[in-house]
């Protein structure tokens, strides 16, 4: 039962409005106990990491939910198997899609999240908010903030999108082309749906209906020092804007707090990162002293929260190619993140609480 | 001169023209006439080789067509079906007289390649494609009875990048050109195409870009590298590939060299494309091939070591192909084109690997040890699961 002390652990913690929080996954034997305090807090959600589109999605009654884990106790583990078993054939005989971007789902959603869920849930405990602001369908650009010397804001997006969305959305982030020089990481990019941040395929997908994810920031946003944390960077030259406004597909701020201190930057080596190829080479307390323990990041507590949608389709279709509606556009969502971000950093009781 | 024509009519159907100007001539002059009179005469380059052969005897059967003249420098070894097979090397100005003699209305242009036919060089290739699409087009420019161009292009003119858009429009700009081999050679013939369109802008002129060819019986590159039983892939890249079906190859084809139905038009630059993606990985799973994932510097070791045994040719191309891949968007195709392959991506490598015949490790016998532990007692089995019924 090392599940059970984490539960008086998530408790410490003021929840305040959101009980966002998905639950553990695996940890159906700690549910059993029926504890309907710690039950009630978490909201049901698909749980089984392989059969997961037979979950309801809607808030449960809590002795409901714990009813239905407690039933199929024993052939779920067999039906698990079976599952496992189908997934491991279709994977091996080559039986599965992916789609023009490389995408494919069933490995996202079974393997790769499974392996990025533990670091969500238990290393960062990221919190969510404003989920509803997300649309059941139909595309829509979701704009964060960019930190934290390696993408994994980017990755926690997805996976708080994911989990926490009641129809299970996939973000598509759009990533740099650094991401796909590199190998194996851009393997597993575009399998996780990733695609190079350009106008081409973000348009093609907002076309598509899907949620596509941006951070326009870039590598200024991600690679700056350790002083300058929570001020946001230029927004690039606003091609989001205008991708959107082509699209008419609304955007959605999204503001991330507590990537900024995963490893704090205090120098960067630009020498040793024009001789590797990379935008910056980050010196942090503890990295490259320790070597590869420095690489672990700070268990710092995150905040995800993602705001109130700016309608793009009110505008004429020449609108795209208006410099100065497209820089009030780039304002209005910087502002409306820098804000969001200052205020849940006040919120914050402490980096790592 | 109406009895030359009736004459004419009555000439059995595949008189192979050898390179006697005198006896051209005549036959000319006559074909000329009744050319304009019965129908189309198509010119198709590139006959010798198995997609050209495939190309000119089906569209013998089609009713417009009058007359085929399939050219090559070399004589096919497959029948062209009653084509008229004239041996001309289109690197030689002689072709520009085959069209006049002939009063050609629609040239195929099928001789783009990447792959020497039998015996011959990378140069002999370039020449063929680059030399050999000059001379054909200046020999088009000159002829007064050329109405229809087609040139037989590849996706590879869009190279393949990491800073390349995932999908490729016919419009994407290629972010970095191919530096040489085959793409290259298809980069400046399409040049060279778009300076005849032009110059030329009463003949209409359809680029077919394809992807991969496959079937059973292509002869690409990437087949051959396919038939290898064990598959040596880029370490840490899984490219997206796209195929398309040899069968859907001659459909388009025939589509662009005839009129255009109501509502298309066949005129312009088109991605030809099967639906759908597959991964190299997938590719590899579905042929039953092991692969053997190797890191960049060896690759070259590796496919000069092929290239010495004779076995498959690493062209750099090739190689940036099974890194990064190729997409392309076939919106245009069916959109304007008005076509709709009847091969998804899939299904042609489907086929293709139905002709290869089983790999070392075929998709059947692992899908049956899945089956076999599904169903060992200890694991609750006794009944297979019923996914395994897919």
């Amino acid at each position: 039962m090392a599940d059970a002390k984490v539960i008086p652990f998530d408790d410490d913690r003021s929840r305040g409005s959101a009980a966002q929080r998905p639950p553990r996954r695996r940890s159906a034997g700690s549910r059993r106990k029926g504890e309907p305090a710690a039950v009630r807090e978490v909201q049901p959600l698909p749980a089984r990491t392989i059969q997961q589109d037979d979950v309801p999605v809607t808030r449960e009654e809590p002795a409901a939910d714990s009813d239905a884990v407690e039933k199929p106790r024993d052939d779920g583990w067999e039906r698990r198997l079976a599952g496992g078993l189908s997934f491991l054939r279709r994977r091996l005989t080559g039986d599965y899609e992916v789609d023009d971007f490389g995408y494919d789902q069933e490995l996202t959603e079974q393997v790769l999240m499974s392996l990025v869920r533990p670091l969500y849930e238990k290393y960062f405990r990221v919190e969510v908010k404003g989920v509803e602001n997300i649309p059941a369908e139909g595309g829509a650009l979701i704009v964060a903030n960019h930190s934290g010397t390696l993408p994994l804001d980017g990755l926690m997006m997805q996976v708080a999108v994911h989990d926490n969305h009641p129809a299970n959305r996939h973000l598509r982030l759009l990533a740099a082309d650094l991401v796909f020089m590199l190998p194996v990481v851009n393997e597993l990019a575009r399998k996780a749906g990733h695609t190079l941040a350009c106008a081409e395929d973000a348009e093609r997908l907002l076309q598509r209906g899907e949620l596509v994810g941006v951070m326009p920031e870039g590598f200024k946003g991600i690679g700056k020092p350790f002083g300058e944390r929570y001020k946001l960077q230029r927004f690039g030259r606003g091609g989001f804007v205008s991708t959107a406004l082509r699209q008419g597909t609304p955007i959605i701020p999204c503001s991330i707090v507590g990537a900024e201190e995963i490893y704090p930057m205090i120098g960067n080596a630009k020498t040793l990162a024009r001789l590797l190829g990379f935008p910056y080479f980050p010196i942090t307390p503890t990295f490259p002293w320790l070597g590869p323990l420095g690489a672990v990041p700070l268990p710092t507590k995150w905040t995800i929260q993602f705001g109130e949608p700016i309608p793009t389709d009110g505008y004429p279709p020449e609108a795209a190619e208006d410099p100065m509606l497209m820089f009030n556009l780039t304002d209005q969502v910087r502002e409306q993140i820098q804000h969001t971000l200052y205020k849940l950093l006040v919120q914050r009781r402490s980096v790592f609480f | 001169m109406l009895q030359a024509v009736i004459t004419a009519q009555h000439r059995p159907a595949n008189v192979t023209v050898t390179g006697n100007t005198a006896e051209y001539g005549q036959v000319s002059s006559t074909a000329g006439r009744k050319a304009l009179i019965l129908g189309k005469v198509v010119l198709v380059t590139g006959v010798a080789r198995h997609l050209g052969g495939r190309f000119v005897r089906r569209i013998l059967r089609d009713p417009e067509v009058d007359r085929v003249v399939a050219v090559d420098a070399v004589a096919p070894e497959h029948h062209l079906g009653g084509a008229e097979f004239v041996r001309a090397d289109i690197r030689q100005p002689t072709i520009a007289r085959l069209l006049a003699e002939h009063s050609v209305d629609t040239v195929v242009h099928m001789d783009v390649t990447g792959t020497p036919l039998g015996s011959g060089s990378r140069t002999s290739v370039k020449e063929t494609n680059v030399i050999g699409t000059m001379q054909l087009l200046g020999a088009c420019q000159k002829s007064p009875t050329v109405k229809r161009l087609v040139v037989k292009s590849s996706t590879n003119v869009y190279g393949s990048a990491p800073r390349d858009p995932a999908v490729f429009t016919e419009t994407t700009p290629p972010k970095s050109l191919p530096s040489g081999g085959f793409a290259k050679d298809t980069v400046e013939v399409e040049g060279y195409v778009r300076g005849f369109a032009r110059r030329r802008p009463d003949v209409a002129v359809c680029v077919l870009r394809f992807a991969n060819i496959l079937g059973p019986g292509a002869d690409t590159p990437l087949a051959a590298y396919f038939s290898l039983p064990v598959l040596p892939t880029v370490l840490g890249y899984d490219p997206r590939l796209q195929f398309v079906h040899e069968d859907d190859v001659i459909d388009v084809l025939r589509i662009a060299s005839h009129e255009p139905e109501r509502g298309t038009l066949n005129s312009g630059t088109f991605n030809i494309a099967g639906d759908g993606v597959l991964l190299l990985s997938q590719c590899a799973r579905r042929l039953g091939r092991p692969t053997v994932p190797l890191l960049m510097p060896t690759i070259t070791w590796v496919g000069s070591a092929l290239r010495t045994v004779g076995m498959t040719d690493f062209s750099p191309e090739q190689l940036r192909l099974l890194t990064h891949g190729r997409v392309v968007a076939t919106n245009q195709m069916r959109e304007t084109l008005g076509y709709r392959p009847k091969f998804s991506t899939a299904e042609a490598f489907a086929d293709f690997a139905r002709s290869r015949g089983p790999g070392l490790l075929p998709p059947e016998a692992l899908a049956g040890a899945v089956d076999r532990i599904a169903a060992l007692p200890a694991l609750g089995g006794g009944h297979p699961p019923t996914q395994s019924a897919d």
